[in-house]
């Protein structure tokens, strides 16, 4: 409220400031005039004479000189009395009062922020309006003051760099990350740490400075999720779609079931066209992957696989699933595993008439009969 | 309430600054004094506004309220108070408010002193000083707004950049600005006077403080911002020929050619038209620099940012101005009444002269400015132009200049005797060359011009010594008339004499800096010596220190001459966390006019660190030259009297034609 009041204080001298002398008419006051700097001229040439600082007959040539300008000046000084145009006045009067109101609101009010207090740090300090983000904020800056006191403390860079990534000062995370490996050592977390804050910074984009540092922690360690996950995103921003799926693929193989980040992953790869949210060996994947390198191709096959049968031998009642097992250890050229799977499978359903017949069934039309 | 109390202040000053555009001209024209009146209490309540705007944003600097956008980026709370004052104005968007600010200054200032101006005149300078300040205020108000918000604010701030955490921050931006802004007084003058069709000497003699006010802070501004790069960018170099850097430089020698016509307006009511156009064009290079600088058109420590939209404003505001100014200028120029008539050789002609060379001077810098950036725009191909053109260019001109300038002020007005001075400037000439021959077989090494140009600086100030005595009548007259006369001359001509001094002085001191200057580049380890110039410098160690906002490693060396130590020298190498960045401080050790320079470059493996000493001869004159100058500016501002082109009377009509 006392905003309000004050922009109306500053409003009102404003205005104030037009109209003052508006309503003080045309007071006829001193003015200058060039008159008034020619009879100056003329005087200060006395003086200069007077002091000897020019002879008497340049004096002489000044004075006819500057009393010729004073002639002309004279002559060409406004005849026209100065008049009073009530009209205009008004005119004048009304674009203060109206006027500079509505420009002063209609350029204020879409850039200003009038519902917002001050923040003084001072203030802040002492805990006035203190949130939870505030009170984490205040803790960094606590960190960081420590730091800056003794930058060689490994632990206390670990500490602050994940903080800083998650209060979105990704260029500050990179610079903790960096001095984190320095005074820590390298691992391929601290590595793929700092490309993810590196992109984060970027906005996303895993820059080739970015990419660097995922290659090294991949070269530290070769399982690590999140290298693995960011090479995958730079090959699909670089245009290698299959790539990224590829890596992705293996990554989701090697991947433990209850992995975080397995449902990113997952749709990471949906979004490049490789599978859906659940490995299903269907036919289009399995042909889909002929245009894979021989090795990608294996790699991509068995881990699904691998991913199906882990499933089914947590809940064995998917007849479906264990029809699709099968067959995919067919196709992979793995007879002797079908058979252990159509005997793990048939164990699971043993317990319900009917989806036992719908099991035999599918392995006669297999090629697996008994 | 600190925030948008300033912010609305920002847009108060701007609605004041529309209407002092419009009706102001309205009243002249109709001849109503209340009208043109309203044009004097805006100025001043818009320079209120501003300065409260000003204010707003300094405070809010002080207190760290990272809540303002601009505050978050460009301050942190550990930084020394001073700096998170200067730090106002270093950066962008603070940087514009401060523009505004010294504008509405001037604008407050003519409002408030102006009473001697007709009415009419003042209320169209006013005006026009409004359309400008508009522009500004919408440029700021719109593209780069100081008083943005941050809804969550963060705790603490960015840092100012390192390199600018120097005091010279808190001198060099407010002179030049006041320099560059000045100028629009001058420029509103022009374009008043081409609105309402008349000018004439007295216009000249109201211009007259505002131009020399402009020029000074210029000149100090120029000199300042040199010596800060000199120490602060660790190279010892104190003029680069950057692009911004000539964006001032171009100004200073329109300003320059622009002082010295008017005072031929004033005196003799002659180069009318001229003054005019210099008035127009020395505010469109202001412009033109304030353009470079802030479009990020050229990167540099200058560009706070680069905003391709606040490139494309500002280049808007130019063109309207400059474009505006000059095609006013065309329409109504033939229609001014030519003024007084001169012999070529004669004052005025010396300083027509002199206004040559300044602009061809001004023009050369321009397009040495200009061309690399239309190269890059147009043809996609990076050059710079360096030294070397303008050593081919621009000094040959200077110093044709500094030749001519020692005759100027000794010639008569309207007809002057170029043999009688030649006479009278021989003792300077001979002390010239007796300097020259005394440099030429005292000094070894360098280019074999230096002792002529150092003789051509001696000439100047022996020039400017010259028209002092002729002028109190010094070894012709009773030593105590010389004193009667000395004190009765007016303060104008010992300004102009201290002016034209300040020119040979640096003269001199570039000569000899860039000439004799001695390099050492080294890496050194503790307890190491190294020889420059005499002088004996060891490293005695290394050590680390912590800043308020910094860590610094501090190198200390011991300055000993001839064995008996002599100082101590730290210079040491800050590194900024909060910006992850680093500078140099360079230590100096002034001996005289010459300084010992030393700068730190990295530290190696093993414990020894790369060194880089300087010794600089007379180093110190470069920047006591413009300190002289704007002495004598002062000296001529402080003079309140009129002034008088007293014509010499052609010797055979004396009496019956005196004047014309």
């Amino acid at each position: 409220m006392t905003l309000w009041f004050v922009f109306a204080l500053m409003t009102v001298a404003a205005i104030f400031a037009v109209l003052w002398p508006l309503g003080r008419g045309g007071r006829a006051e001193n003015q200058g005039s060039e008159v008034v700097v020619y009879k100056d001229q003329l005087a200060e040439i006395e003086r200069d004479l007077a002091a000897g600082l020019i002879a008497a007959p340049e004096a002489e040539a000044a004075r006819v000189e500057i009393s010729r300008r004073l002639l002309a000046a004279a002559g060409s000084e406004p005849v026209s009395e100065p008049k009073s145009n009530l009209k205009w006045r008004r005119a004048a009067a009304v674009l203060a009062l109206v006027g500079l109101p509505l420009v002063a609101a209609a350029i204020y009010v879409p850039l200003g922020s009038p519902a917002l207090r001050d923040f003084p740090l001072a203030q802040r300090e002492r805990g006035a309006g203190s949130g939870m983000a505030q009170s984490l904020d205040n803790l960094v800056v606590q960190v960081q003051q420590h730091l800056e006191k003794n930058p060689t403390d490994g632990r206390g860079w670990n500490v602050l760099a994940p903080v800083l990534e998650r209060l979105g000062r990704f260029d500050d995370a990179v610079r903790a990350y960096r001095n984190s490996i320095t005074y820590n050592g390298e691992s391929p977390e601290r590595r793929a740490d700092l490309g993810e804050a590196i992109s984060a910074a970027a906005s996303g984009v895993v820059t080739a400075e970015a990419k660097t540092e995922f290659e090294r922690a991949h070269a530290l360690n070769a399982d690590d999720p999140k290298a693995n996950y960011f090479l995958g995103l730079a090959a699909e921003q670089d245009g290698h779609k299959d790539d990224a799926a590829n890596i992705w693929r293996a990554l989701l193989a090697k991947a433990p079931a209850d992995a975080p980040w397995r449902p990113l992953v997952q749709s990471s790869l949906a979004r490049v066209g490789g599978g859906g949210t659940m490995p299903t060996l269907s036919d289009e994947t399995i042909s889909a992957s002929k245009d894979m390198s021989e090795g990608d191709r294996g790699t991509m096959i068995r881990g699904m696989v691998e991913r199906l049968a882990t499933r089914l031998k947590q809940n064995g009642d998917d007849v479906d699933g264990w029809l699709r097992l099968v067959r995919a250890y067919l196709v992979m050229g793995a007879r002797d595993k079908a058979m252990g799977a159509s005997i793990d499978a048939r164990q699971a359903v043993a317990n319900d008439a009917e989806r036992l017949h719908q099991l035999n069934e599918g392995l006669k039309n297999l090629g697996l009969d008994g | 309430m600190i925030a948008e109390a300033g912010h609305y202040a920002l847009v108060l000053a701007l609605a004041l600054a529309l209407i002092q555009s419009v009706v102001p001209p309205i009243g002249a024209r109709l001849h109503d004094a209340a009208l043109m009146n309203v044009a004097r209490s805006t100025a001043l309540a818009q320079l209120l506004f501003v300065g409260a705007s000003f204010v707003a944003l300094v405070t809010l600097h002080v207190t760290s309220d990272f809540s303002v956008a601009n505050v978050y980026e460009n301050s942190h709370s550990m930084k020394p108070l001073i700096y998170k004052i200067t730090g106002v104005w270093g950066n962008h968007e603070g940087s514009m408010l401060l523009w505004v600010s010294i504008l509405a200054l001037f604008g407050g200032l003519v409002a408030a002193f102006g009473n001697n101006l007709p009415l009419s005149l003042r209320a169209h300078v006013l005006a026009v000083q409004a359309w400008i300040a508009s522009a500004f205020y919408l440029f700021i108000l719109m593209t780069s707004n100081p008083f943005l918000r941050i809804v969550n604010p963060p705790i603490e701030g960015r840092d100012l950049n390192p390199v600018l955490q120097d005091i010279g921050l808190a001198v060099h931006p407010p002179m030049l600005y006041l320099g560059y802004v000045g100028f629009s007084i001058s420029f509103s003058f022009a374009i008043a006077a081409l609105i309402e069709g008349r000018i004439d000497a007295a216009w000249a003699r109201w211009v007259r403080p505002w131009t020399l006010v402009a020029w000074i802070f210029l000149t100090l501004g120029i000199a300042m911002g040199s010596y800060w790069a000199y120490y602060e960018l660790g190279w010892g170099g104190w003029w680069f020929w950057d692009p911004v850097e000539n964006a001032s430089l171009m100004p200073w020698l329109a300003g320059t050619a622009l002082l010295h016509s008017a005072l031929v307006m004033e005196k003799r009511n002659a180069l009318k038209v001229w003054t005019i156009l210099l008035s127009i064009l020395t505010f469109s290079l202001s412009l033109l620099g304030t353009f470079l600088v802030r479009s990020g058109v050229i990167t540099s420590v200058h560009a706070f940012a680069n905003d391709p939209t606040r490139g494309v404003f500002i280049l808007l505001i130019l063109c309207l101005f400059i474009g505006g100014s000059l095609s006013l200028f065309a329409g109504r120029a033939t229609s001014l009444k030519q003024g007084g008539l001169f012999a070529p050789i004669s004052r005025e002609g010396a300083l027509v002269l002199n206004n040559l060379l300044l602009t061809v001077a001004c023009a050369v810098v321009l397009f040495g400015t200009l061309y690399p950036l239309a190269m890059e725009v147009l043809a996609d191909f990076k050059m710079s132009v360096g030294a070397p053109f303008y050593n081919l260019s621009f000094v040959p001109l200077f110093v044709l200049l500094l030749l001519a300038v020692p005759f100027g002020p000794l010639l008569a007005w309207k007809r002057g005797d170029l043999l009688g001075v030649t006479q009278r400037l021989l003792t300077a000439g001979v002390a010239g060359l007796v300097v020259v021959a005394i440099v030429w077989a005292w000094t070894r090494g360098g280019s074999a011009l230096a002792p002529l140009a150092i003789g051509l600086g001696v000439f100047v100030i022996g020039g400017a010594l010259t028209d002092l005595s002729e002028r109190t009548g010094l070894f012709r007259l009773p030593f105590a008339t010389t004193l009667h006369r000395a004190r009765g001359l007016p303060r104008s001509a010992w300004g102009s004499v201290f002016a034209h001094a300040g020119l040979g002085v640096a003269l001199i001191g570039i000569v000899c800096e860039t000439t004799w200057n001695s390099e050492y580049i080294a890496t050194m380890r503790p307890n190491d010596v190294a020889q420059v110039a005499g002088y004996e410098l060891k490293l005695d160690g290394l050590l680390e220190r912590q800043g308020p906002n910094y860590r610094e490693m501090i190198a200390q060396f011991n300055v000993s001459r001839d064995g008996s130590a002599l100082s101590v020298m730290t210079p040491s190498k800050r590194s900024f966390t909060t910006r992850g960045s680093s500078t140099t401080e360079a230590a100096l050790l002034t001996r005289g006019a010459s300084q010992l320079y030393i700068s730190l470059g990295d530290v190696t493996a093993d414990g020894a660190i790369a060194v880089r000493i300087y010794h600089k001869p007379l180093v110190l004159l470069i920047w006591w030259g413009p300190v002289l100058m704007a002495l004598g500016g002062m000296l001529s501002l402080s003079d309140r009297r009129l002034r008088v082109g007293a014509p010499k009377p052609a010797r055979a009509k004396q009496r019956l034609q005196p004047a014309e």
